[in-house]
């Protein structure tokens, strides 16, 4: 999600770093045994964190239990807050809404020393406004395993010393809201929160808060302002909401997923979890595979996993075959775009993606075939972007609304090539110097459309141009200019004049 | 941060923590933090904005959100700087300063971050500097000159934004296709005037800043916004069209339409008071000041006293000044006044040096007859002026922050001192503040319990036999406030409502008489009232009794005509022909106070100098040269022929009166005998008589807001409630598009 993806702005590096270049140098006297090289993925079904994500088992307590959810939530609770945190460092948890910071490092900034003295309420908010688009995990995990959900707050509220936890359900999820509130209602009945959570001796209460799905909702801040009652606009911070957030208290925001693993962790220990997956990028990730493919599906997997053979192994391949994949966006619409070559070598975490110039952001996969318009695609993103803007800040206010309509200028070649370069200069004026992350969001798809895709930018403007003609700056054709009065020499109109001049000496 | 203050509120409430104030607003001194900025190191206190640390480097920072005065909202993003060790530029006035930062204000990337904010800014900004009221004074124009592209990049075929203008009302005029959404107007309209009707609906490109609903700013602090408006956007609708900025020749003085004193900037060209504009001042009105004050000088140009009047039969004819003179000689000698049964009333609007030349001239003639044209005028004040802190807000303007528990008699602030009203919507917001009324209710600003309405209310309520939730915060409160309106003075209880509130006080001083604090104010309503009760321009008891035979109206309009007997010969001196002027003999026309260099006392007892902007119209003169010459011609001559002397006088008076800009605080053994004056004075029993709100219309309280078309449409509007929207200018806006 839209959270604080900033800490990706720092670096992009540029060079790909070879990950395999371990393994693919050839040594003609074997003096030194090459490390085995590990391979990820094929996470077994007893590794599988979400046993009911398809919903084929009953989501109630019952069932919740009989899968071993809520089992000796006490036993965790009485190890204490800094034991669970530090299960969590162990595990090498990091956040799963798309900014991928360690949770046992945020879930601590609540414990700062002497907090005990500060009388205000404390809260673990959970952020289950799915909005990015093709990112659809948390809803599986709140349809089918709800209760893994709440008994996370329970944990994670427990390590921060929250007194309550509040989800935020983005408003279309009516079902899964349901199954949420459900699952709520049948915790407290059987005292799993509540007062005495699980005869802890531990208060902990959940709310369940429906958005009304606005995109901006899913950024930390805008969500602590909506769910105390305003529009959802973003913060300034500092203060951070570890300081001062929802209704002025200290406040933790925690992606659902994120949240809903930490009882799993603590109970087969930070160590297991830290099993899977590359350094630094351990764990398993609930993968939404959407777009064309031969089976869409959301799939818990390794992490690390290839991002071709996460495609290959769960979702039948690309329609039409490998060489028919034109472009993916690894990690939803806020993330640019990879070619082909670039997926069949990437990993599906943080650093490799992070080092293809791209995000593992939400592990929404987008899969595009060679039958899609990709200008077309990123335009799309860019009006979804000009619509979700709060208008709170400039850059992105004006920013957006003037990427969106040079996009959908793009599409149609309406443009010239010269503006290419003006649109990334556009990107990069409201990247990095807006309030939160949505400026950033929007401007990468671009970029990355622009990095790998160029060539067909360039082409769909010269067929336009065949067509109709040398386009001036901003979309009119030159062909219409009012020829009574001299053509401003910033409309771009000039470069016709250059080539009539040499044409005809 | 505009939501944060919301926030704080809560917490303040629920928690009883310590409530957080913002950056801006002064605090108690706390430890300060060095930083170097463009290689220069300041120190600041801790807590402050980075901005604000910049302007102390001398590192000038543009901006257009951010308001010293007002929450920070920190979205235009043009005061980005380049802090050391930050990945991307920093919002400079929502960052708090760090310990040993290194901030830089001028380097590629910082211009280059401000150039990209000023494109996106121009973007959809209308090219009508020539047609827009702003030009000359607005925040975009000034900073495009620097951070701003010589020729645009923005040619799309889609064109700009186009936003439906606002009716806002008689007093703001809109052009919203100007608005950049900096939010100053909303941050002001919540946080200082209480409209919270005022907000931002729409997001992204569609953002617009409008009352939600069709309907108008009902406030009289709306003008501020058209001041704060960095763009054109918010312009004034009585000033439209009418000059540019640099046309104009600025005079500082001070305002006269209540007893504030705010300080104002009189912008004039040739003859004529084109603006009043707020000065800074932090004791007073901060960066202020009220509609009234803003917008009743279109009153200075109508039904002026513009030359002297005579009566003849049923008509006054214009005359000369000798001539003038002369009937007013003739009627003093044939009137036979003598002694008390010279009669002189003053007015809201009588300057200092009037009242004082004016109490001299009746007083050489043998008069005590001294009274004020309000309710009761004519009798000796309730509140024994013998005593200064008897009739002032002694607390102060500015320390009325700090109080916690306000309660207020018969008074409504927002239409008696709509600047102290401000104060109390800033403590209600950021330190929990609470408020009770005993009076009539209004639509006020703050949250309040209504806890009565009669003065026999008040001695109940402070006798202790209140039940309410105020009355434990009340007796529970550090610093207690209890402020008594002007009206209740001028009532037949205003004696005893006096003496049940100072006996409070006495009993309770170690809450409301402390060094720092003096929880006991009164708050006068008219400018003139603090210096007419400073100078003891008050009757002496025998003097109750008399009936004149001579009465000379100095500014007095609203005296009560039964107290003018019908053949008494009555000279009325003012500015505007209102309604004193229709009981005259003779009317002699004076300067209005942009016309004159005066001393006004405000409700704190401050003495201020109002100074000329334009010169007074026709044969009219100013108050005390009139006194002076009037002299003369009875034949008791002044003895001052200048300012100078008129002002030693005044020195000798009182001191204070010439001590300008100051406010003298009595001593605590003062304040107690006055309040012991005010408790032990022999009264009959407070009655159940409800209070009377004193302003049923704010927009037309004296002569020259009475005379004001502006101030017309604004009881039109606001106090009527009758002001009939439309899209103003539907065609005006189809010729823009």
């Amino acid at each position: 999600m839209l959270s604080s993806r900033t800490s990706l702005l720092r670096s992009l590096p540029t060079a790909s770093t070879s990950f395999r270049a371990g393994a693919s140098a050839s040594r003609s006297l074997a003096t030194v045994s090459d490390p085995p090289v590990r391979h990820y993925g094929g996470l077994k079904d007893q590794d599988r964190i979400f046993t009911n994500l398809y919903c084929k088992h009953d989501h109630g307590l019952k069932g919740a239990q009989s899968r071993g959810d809520w089992h000796r939530t006490k036993d965790i609770l009485a190890k204490g807050d800094s034991w669970i945190i530090q299960t969590i460092k162990d595990s090498g948890l990091r956040g799963r809404g798309g900014a991928g910071f360690p949770s046992g490092l945020k879930w601590s900034f609540m414990n700062k020393p002497g907090w005990e003295k500060d009388p205000r309420p404390r809260y673990l908010v959970v952020n289950a406004d799915e909005g990015e688009p093709g990112t659809c995990k948390d809803r599986e995990i709140m349809r089918g395993d709800p209760h893994k959900l709440v008994e996370g707050c329970l944990v994670a509220g427990r390590a921060m010393n929250a007194t309550a936890a509040y989800i935020y359900i983005r408003g279309e999820f009516y079902q899964e809201a349901s199954h949420v509130q459900q699952a709520i209602d049948e915790a407290y009945k059987a005292g799993l929160i509540g007062k005495n959570a699980c005869n802890s001796g531990y208060d902990f209460d959940v709310y369940l808060h429906r958005g009304a799905g606005a995109y901006i909702c899913g950024e930390e801040t805008a969500l602590i302002e909506s769910i105390e009652g305003k529009q959802g606009k973003p913060r300034l911070k500092p203060p951070f909401p570890a300081d001062v957030g929802l209704f002025g208290c200290p406040s933790t925001v925690a992606n659902v997923e994120t949240v809903a693993v930490a009882p799993t962790i603590a109970r087969r220990g930070g160590a297991w979890f830290a099993g899977f997956g590359r350094e630094r990028n351990s764990g398993t990730k609930v993968y939404c595979v959407s777009g064309h493919v031969n089976n869409p599906c959301v799939v818990e997997e390794e992490m690390s996993i290839p991002l071709q053979e996460l495609i290959e192994k769960h979702c039948g391949g690309i329609r039409g075959g490998w060489q028919n994949l034109k472009g993916i966006i690894p990690g939803g619409c806020s993330v640019p775009v990879i070619p082909r070559d670039v997926c069949e070598t990437v990993l599906m975490d943080y650093d490799s993606l992070k080092d293809a110039n791209t995000s593992l952001g939400t592990g929404a996969v987008i899969v595009m075939d060679q039958t899609t318009d990709m200008i077309s695609a990123i335009a799309r993103f860019a009006k979804f972007y000009k619509h979700e803007s709060c208008g709170q800040c400039t850059p992105c206010r004006e920013g957006t609304t003037w990427m969106m309509n040079m996009m959908d200028r793009m599409v149609e070649g309406r443009a010239q090539e010269r503006e290419i370069d003006m649109l990334l200069e556009l990107t990069k004026q409201v990247e990095g110097h807006t309030i939160c992350a949505l400026g950033d969001a929007a401007a990468w798809p671009i970029q990355g459309l622009m990095r790998h895709f160029r060539p067909e930018v360039e082409a769909r403007l010269a067929g336009f141009h065949a067509k109709n003609g040398q386009t001036l700056f901003g979309g009119r054709l030159l062909s219409e200019a009012d020829t009574r009065y001299a053509l401003p020499d910033n409309l771009g109109g000039d470069a016709a004049r250059n080539v009539a001049q040499i044409s005809a000496p | 941060m505009l939501r944060r203050i919301a926030a704080t509120r809560n917490i303040a409430r629920s928690v009883g923590g310590p409530s957080r104030r913002l950056l801006s607003t002064t605090q108690p001194r706390q430890a300060d933090v060095t930083l170097t900025i463009d290689g220069k190191e300041v120190t600041v206190p801790q807590g402050t904005a980075l901005i604000q640390a910049c302007e102390q480097a001398g590192a000038a920072v543009p901006r257009f959100c951010y308001h010293d005065r007002l929450a920070i909202a920190g979205n235009c993003r043009m005061c980005l700087v380049e802090v050391e060790r930050s990945p991307k530029p920093v919002a400079s006035c929502a960052m708090p300063v760090m310990p040993g930062s290194k901030v830089f204000t001028n380097t590629p990337l910082v211009h280059k971050a401000r150039e990209g904010v000023m494109e996106f800014l121009l973007a959809n900004h209308p090219l009508d500097c020539p047609i827009c009221d702003q030009g000359g004074e607005c925040d975009l124009q000034d900073q495009s000159m620097r951070y701003g592209s010589d020729r645009t990049r923005f040619h799309e075929i889609t064109g700009k934004r186009a936003v439906e203008n606002k009716d806002l009302g008689p007093i703001v005029k809109t052009s919203m296709n100007r608005c950049i959404q900096c939010t100053r107007c909303v941050r002001f309209a919540n946080d200082v005037a209480g409209v919270e009707d005022l907000g931002t609906t729409g997001r992204g490109n569609d953002l617009q800043i409008g009352m939600y609903i069709e309907k108008t700013m009902d406030s009289e602090m709306s003008g501020n916004i058209i001041d704060l408006c960095p763009v054109g956007a918010l312009t004034s609708k009585p000033y439209a069209f009418q000059s540019r900025p640099w046309e104009l020749k600025k005079t500082e003085s001070v305002d006269v339409l209540d007893a504030v004193g705010s300080n104002i900037r009189i912008d004039s060209r040739g003859v004529q008071v084109m603006r009043v504009q707020p000065k800074i001042n932090d004791e007073i009105n901060e960066e202020w000041i009220n509609d009234k004050s803003r917008y009743a000088y279109d009153g200075l140009k109508y039904q002026r006293l513009t030359t002297p009047l005579v009566r003849e039969g049923n008509r006054f004819v214009p005359a000369g000044w000798e001539q003038a003179m002369e009937t007013i000689r003739h009627g003093f000698l044939n009137s036979g006044a003598r002694g008390d049964e010279i009669k002189a009333v003053a007015g809201g609007l009588a300057d200092t040096e009037a009242l004082v030349a004016l109490k001299d001239l009746v007083n050489r003639l043998g008069s005590e007859n001294l009274t004020l044209d309000q309710n009761l005028g004519d009798a000796a004040p309730a509140n024994s002026v013998d005593i200064r802190s008897n009739y002032l807000f002694n607390t102060g303007i500015e320390n009325i922050e700090d109080a916690d528990a306000v309660l207020l008699v018969g008074t409504n602030p927002r239409h008696e001192a709509a600047i102290i009203n401000t104060r109390f919507r800033k403590s209600y917001l950021h330190r929990g503040a609470e408020f009770a009324v005993i009076g009539e209710k209004f639509d006020s600003t703050f949250e309040y319990e209504h806890v009565g309405t009669s003065p026999k209310d008040v001695e109940a309520f402070l006798s202790g036999s209140s039940k309410g939730a105020f009355a434990k915060i009340f007796n529970e409160a550090k610093k207690p406030l209890i402020i008594v309106g002007s009206a209740v003075t001028e009532t037949k209880d205003g004696a005893a409502v006096l003496k049940a509130v100072s006996k409070h006080v006495l009993a309770n001083e170690g809450k409301f008489l402390t060094p720092e604090w003096n929880g006991f104010s009164v708050l006068q309503r008219a400018a003139s009232r603090a210096a007419a009760y400073d100078i003891g321009f008050t009757p002496s008891s025998s003097a109750t009794s008399t009936k004149p035979k001579f009465v000379y109206l100095l500014n007095a309009d609203d005296v009560d005509p039964s107290s003018i007997p019908e053949d008494a010969f009555v000279v009325y001196q003012g500015h505007h022909g209102d309604v004193g002027a229709q009981y005259a003999d003779v009317c002699l026309p004076a300067a209005a106070y942009t016309e004159k260099a005066a001393t006004w006392i405000n409700t704190e007892g401050r003495s201020q100098l109002g100074r000329t902007a334009v010169p007074p119209p026709g044969a009219s003169r100013e108050d005390w040269k009139i006194i002076r010459a009037l002299s003369e011609v009875v034949g008791s001559p002044l003895p001052y022929d200048d300012t100078d002397t008129l002002r030693l006088r005044m020195h000798d008076i009182s001191p204070s009166l010439v001590r300008y800009d100051a406010v003298e605080a009595p001593s605590p053994e003062v304040l107690k005998l006055g309040l012991s004056t005010l408790s032990s004075a022999s009264t009959s029993a407070a009655s159940s008589t409800p209070f009377k709100k004193p302003i049923q219309d704010f927009y037309r309280t004296d002569p020259i807001s009475r005379a004001s078309v502006t101030m017309a449409e604004c009881s039109k509007a606001f106090t009527k409630k009758d002001w009939p929207l439309s899209n103003v200018d539907d065609v005006a806006q189809a010729s823009y598009a």
